[in-house]
């Protein structure tokens, strides 16, 4: 029997490996932002490209950083979350409109709803690839102080808001009281 | 009088179609200074397009390898080293930017792994050849098989 024991092991071990493996979502990129201070970022506006959008506007309390586009179909699918969640939930939601043609933009937002305090306009897409932004709808969960405690990668829903980001705001804002 | 010799025009057409360059998707202008030239192309053959997983940014269409081709370019060009863009992206990205990851405690496995299995591989080889050696011989039984009897 013994002379079987160590090929059993080394199979159990390379299958437990295996499973384990093909279990993880190979598309799933943690960002290294993650307990880190914001990129800092100044966009115009996409209400008034005159003003700025940057993050001392982020600042005081939590809030949300959404990276959406109007060519993006995840951000239709979460669109009407957003709008909800700037009804209901008391968190500020600022927009980060990538690669996107403005003037879409703001049809979009006049006819969805606009559920952002601000969009800013980053247009060439700088600001998205020093927020490590890869793929539309991005929503990034930053504290008080400017510091990001989660990102979510794919359409904001309510079971991802209730698992993910009530516990980390309730702890932040009790953190920052 | 000049004949038209249609087969050296498909000739011709051919070798600049499979010409390489012809091909290239990568709108950014060549650097002046070929050693930065070589940097940037062996840098956009090196990281990873995010969007597309199993491409790098020289070989993705998608637009964001286009913003990360740019911004390589525009890094090269301004003099950064090798490194220094590198751990730009990593900032940004994380590891899995790089297809070949840095030496560091998270991906030490990764590269030490291809060597402990050869040696793992090599220690059962010897001890399997060293323990066949170990028996007594049974060359002469195969050369000389049983008698048959009967005959």
């Amino acid at each position: 029997m013994t002379r079987f024991l160590l090929p059993i092991v080394a199979l159990a071990l390379l299958v437990a490996l295996l499973v384990v493996g093909l279990n993880r979502d190979p598309g799933y990129v943690p960002s290294p932002l993650i307990g880190r201070q914001a990129p800092a970022f100044s966009l115009p506006r996409l209400d008034d490209p005159a003003r700025t959008l940057s993050n001392q506007d982020l600042a005081g309390d939590v809030a949300l950083l959404n990276v959406w586009a109007t060519w993006c179909s995840g951000c239709r699918q979460e669109h009407p979350y957003l709008v909800e969640l700037a009804r209901t939930s008391g968190v500020r939601i600022f927009g980060l409109n990538w690669k996107d043609d403005p003037g879409l933009a703001r049809q979009w937002l006049a006819t969805l709803g606009d559920p952002y305090v601000a969009t800013g306009v980053d247009q060439d897409g700088r600001a998205a690839i020093d927020w490590g932004v890869y793929g539309a709808p991005e929503t990034f969960l930053v504290d008080a102080q400017g510091k990001v405690l989660y990102k979510h990668i794919a359409p904001l829903n309510a079971a991802v808001w209730q698992q993910e980001f009530l516990p980390r705001i309730r702890q932040a804002r009790e953190a920052g009281r | 009088m000049t004949r038209v010799r249609p087969l050296r025009w498909i000739t011709g057409l051919l070798l600049v179609l499979l010409a390489p360059g012809s091909w290239a998707l990568d709108p950014e202008p060549p650097l002046a200074d070929p050693a930065r030239q070589a940097l940037y192309e062996q840098l956009t053959h090196e990281v990873r397009c995010l969007v597309c997983q199993n491409q790098t940014v020289a070989d993705s269409t998608a637009p964001l390898a286009a913003d990360l081709r740019r911004e390589i370019h525009a890094m090269v060009a301004g003099g950064r080293s090798e490194d220094e863009i590198k751990t730009f992206l990593l900032d940004r990205y994380g590891d899995f930017v790089l297809y070949r990851p840095r030496l560091q405690a998270s991906t030490v496995m990764l590269w030490l792994a291809p060597v402990l299995l050869l040696l793992a591989g090599a220690l059962t080889l010897g001890v399997v050849v060293w323990r066949r050696a170990a028996l007594p011989s049974d060359q002469d039984a195969d050369e000389n098989p049983p008698a048959t009897t009967g005959t």
